[in-house]
């Protein structure tokens, strides 16, 4: 604790002293603290990112993972820096952040992306992929569809020859990012076979269920015929499942997850730090896997402190860059996928405008 | 470990017989030790009733629409939400102690008057380290040891006893209230057994003396003269087990599929969760009026055993007269 002290002591020495140079953060001269807070998604990325950035600036970074919406509150009213958010700010979030960003823009970076892969625990199919569409997934979840032979995902799957195994569907017993998005997916993309609404909470009483990713990866494991949904970076030693898109069926992989955020629209009220996006579950984009978790990192364009500004800055441009990128991706990271270049352009385009004032 | 520790009046006539000064103030300086021991308990009480109530008052108070705004609260007003909870928690904690009790009784019988006094005493020391054991480590040991190896068991109850829906539509893997509580029983057996095994030691030598005299088998002899006298030391016990099952978190979380819904079926998943595992879960990402929510079932949680307590005590007296301890 004296040492951060001390530390942020000479932060804001070296804030006085620089406020009357030069503005860009990103050459040395960086000291100090950076506190963040919210998504847990992002929490096993920014460890990389916060490690990553110590290293090359000697900023120490702290990330309380305290939930999405304790994030953007503890923004909001000025507790951290910056926060992660698996949700874009509402419109009276907005509002206030502007006011808390000293009337300035605010910065939302989709610099987190994870694909979500649907795991199965099916011993004896050899096949590496089982093929479903969003309408089948649904089904299965639903309880329409029980049994791994059943004609429907037979029809999917030709050649494959599946077992008569009882299907054990598994979910998230407490609220997560993961639940919105697949459920997301399945309003989206299944065409009305699911007919509940995206929300962090399942929406079907009774069930298997396991609690946080381990605790559901632990139950499809345990089982035998069991599914489930999970970050792609927890699927080993699982079968996974290849979705339908357009009229070909893709497998997750980084790739085809930065793919998907491509090929959506920005989402409405978007602009040029606003970089939110509405997936677009129901792509027919070749290649695109549309069952991805997008987190956004949430800080202003202006802040009141040259220090703190600086930090931002840097860090943000790190967590952007092709190195940050690669080190969340690594699978002993967080295994996401990373952004691709013309996604980091405008990110770093909207980066480049936080100053002081 | 005594249960129903026989009441003594506070003063003891020694005191009043004489004796120096110093003496007489050294017993006076115990008494206010002692009763102000007695009150500590009273007070810490007082404060954690006073903290849930007043930290569960906003989400009692609250309005219908205040209460939506909380995700994960998918139920018309509170008393809905917490009504299943307390059923989940009630019902998981009465298997477990209809598992446990008969074997705790059997096993403090053995111990007592059964087995040669080698193997009571280390027998004894087992049951006590079974006690030691901390609760994450029977909730690991549930999840990952004990639901594949009772999963076949559930299987054949579900296939040949299925038409009683209490054993209906069993669904692998095992983590259904049965399995819960299973574990639960488990856990609560060693305080059952040990405070059982200690009321059946103190059970009248001469008592059981005349019941062999008489011509009474051992199992007679226990029949007559020792399970009488112990009945509401296995009351007490049992009660005292079921406190324990009622709070228990950890091991909860991590074998059951929570749902929230009124049902006896015992092997179906995602149909009961208790208040504990339940505030447990929610607990890291609550924040506002759901942290108020949480508490106001924690309180819901703390009159439940108060009740049971109750219950407890009036059960004993009204059987002390068959007990024998008189």
């Amino acid at each position: 604790m004296a040492g951060a002290a001390a530390l942020s002591a000479i932060a804001l020495t070296l804030a006085a002293c620089s406020s009357n140079g030069g503005t860009d953060g990103t050459d040395g001269g960086l000291s100090g603290s950076l506190a963040g807070a919210g998504s847990s998604a992002q929490e096993a990325a920014m460890a990389g990112w916060r490690a990553g950035f110590e290293e090359q600036s000697g900023v120490s970074v702290s990330y309380d993972a305290v939930g999405s919406g304790g994030g953007r509150t503890q923004f909001i009213a000025g507790g951290v820096a910056f926060a992660g958010s698996d949700a874009a700010l509402d419109a009276a979030e907005l509002t206030d952040a502007i006011a808390r960003c000293n009337g300035g823009d605010v910065l939302e970076l989709p610099v987190y992306i994870s694909p979500i892969a649907v795991i199965y625990n099916l011993p004896g199919v050899d096949a590496e992929h089982i093929q479903m569409s969003a309408a089948t997934i649904a089904k299965i979840f639903d309880g329409a569809i029980t049994t791994w032979d059943d004609p429907a995902l037979a029809a999917e799957n030709p050649g494959v020859s599946l077992p008569s195994t009882a299907i054990t569907p598994v979910h998230r017993s407490d609220e997560s990012g993961t639940t919105k998005n697949f459920t997301d997916y399945l309003a989206k993309a299944s065409g009305g076979a699911w007919s509940y609404d995206a929300s962090g909470e399942w929406p079907i009483d009774g069930g298997q269920s396991g609690q946080g990713t381990s605790g559901l990866v632990g139950v499809v494991t345990g089982g035998e015929g069991t599914i489930g949904y999970a970050d792609a970076s927890r699927a080993e030693g699982l079968g996974t499942v290849a979705v339908k898109v357009g009229d070909s069926y893709v497998p997750f992989s980084p790739e085809a997850a930065a793919a998907v955020v491509d090929a959506s629209p920005a989402a409405e009220g978007a602009n040029a730090t606003e970089l939110t996006i509405e997936i677009d579950r129901a792509t027919t984009a070749a290649g695109a896997y549309p069952l991805v978790l997008v987190s956004y990192d949430i800080a202003c364009a202006t802040y009141s402190d040259q220090g703190e500004a600086d930090n931002v800055k840097a860090f943000l441009t790190y967590v952007a860059s092709e190195a940050g990128q690669a080190r969340a991706a690594d699978p002993s990271v967080a295994g996401s996928a990373p952004i691709s270049s013309a996604l980091r352009e405008k990110v770093q385009a909207a980066i480049d405008t936080i100053s002081v004032g | 470990m005594t249960v129903t520790s026989p009441t003594r009046s506070p003063r003891t006539p020694a005191a009043a017989s004489g004796g120096t000064r110093s003496r007489r103030r050294s017993g006076r300086g115990f008494y206010g030790l002692s009763l102000g021991a007695g009150i500590s308990i009273l007070v810490v009480l007082a404060a954690v009733a006073a903290f849930l109530l007043i930290e569960a008052w906003p989400a009692i108070v609250a309005s219908r629409e205040e209460l939506d705004a909380i995700s994960w609260l998918d139920a018309s007003s509170l008393a809905v939400y917490i009504g299943p909870l307390i059923f989940g928690t009630l019902l998981s904690s009465v298997l477990a102690l209809l598992f446990a009790v008969p074997i705790a009784v059997g096993i403090a019988l053995f111990i007592s008057h059964y087995a040669p006094r080698a193997i009571a005493q280390a027998l004894g020391y087992l049951v006590d380290l079974l006690a030691a054991i901390p609760s994450v480590v029977y909730g690991l040991w549930g999840a990952l040891w004990l639901q594949p190896v009772i999963d076949p068991f559930f299987r054949w109850l579900s296939d040949n006893l299925g038409f009683i829906p209490l054993f209906a539509d069993y669904t692998p893997p095992a983590r259904n209230v049965l399995a819960a509580s299973t574990v639960l029983a488990v856990m609560i057996l060693p305080i059952i057994t040990a405070v059982s095994r200690e009321v059946f030691l103190q059970a009248p030598r001469l008592h059981e003396e005349a019941a062999l005299a008489l011509g009474a088998t051992r199992w007679e002899m226990v029949r007559m003269a020792v399970l009488p006298f112990g009945r509401s030391g296995v009351i007490s016990a049992s009660m005292l087990g079921l406190g324990r099952a009622l709070g228990e978190t950890m091991a909860v979380l991590m074998i059951i599929s929570p749902g929230y819904l009124f049902s006896f079926f015992l092997l179906k998943p995602g149909q009961h969760q208790t208040i504990a595992a339940n505030i447990a879960s929610k607990f890291p990402e609550a924040s506002g009026l759901s942290v108020n929510a949480l508490i106001a079932t924690g309180l819901a949680l703390f009159t439940i055993t108060f009740a049971v307590n109750m219950l407890a005590r009036w059960v004993i007296a009204r059987r002390k007269e068959f007990s024998g301890a008189n």
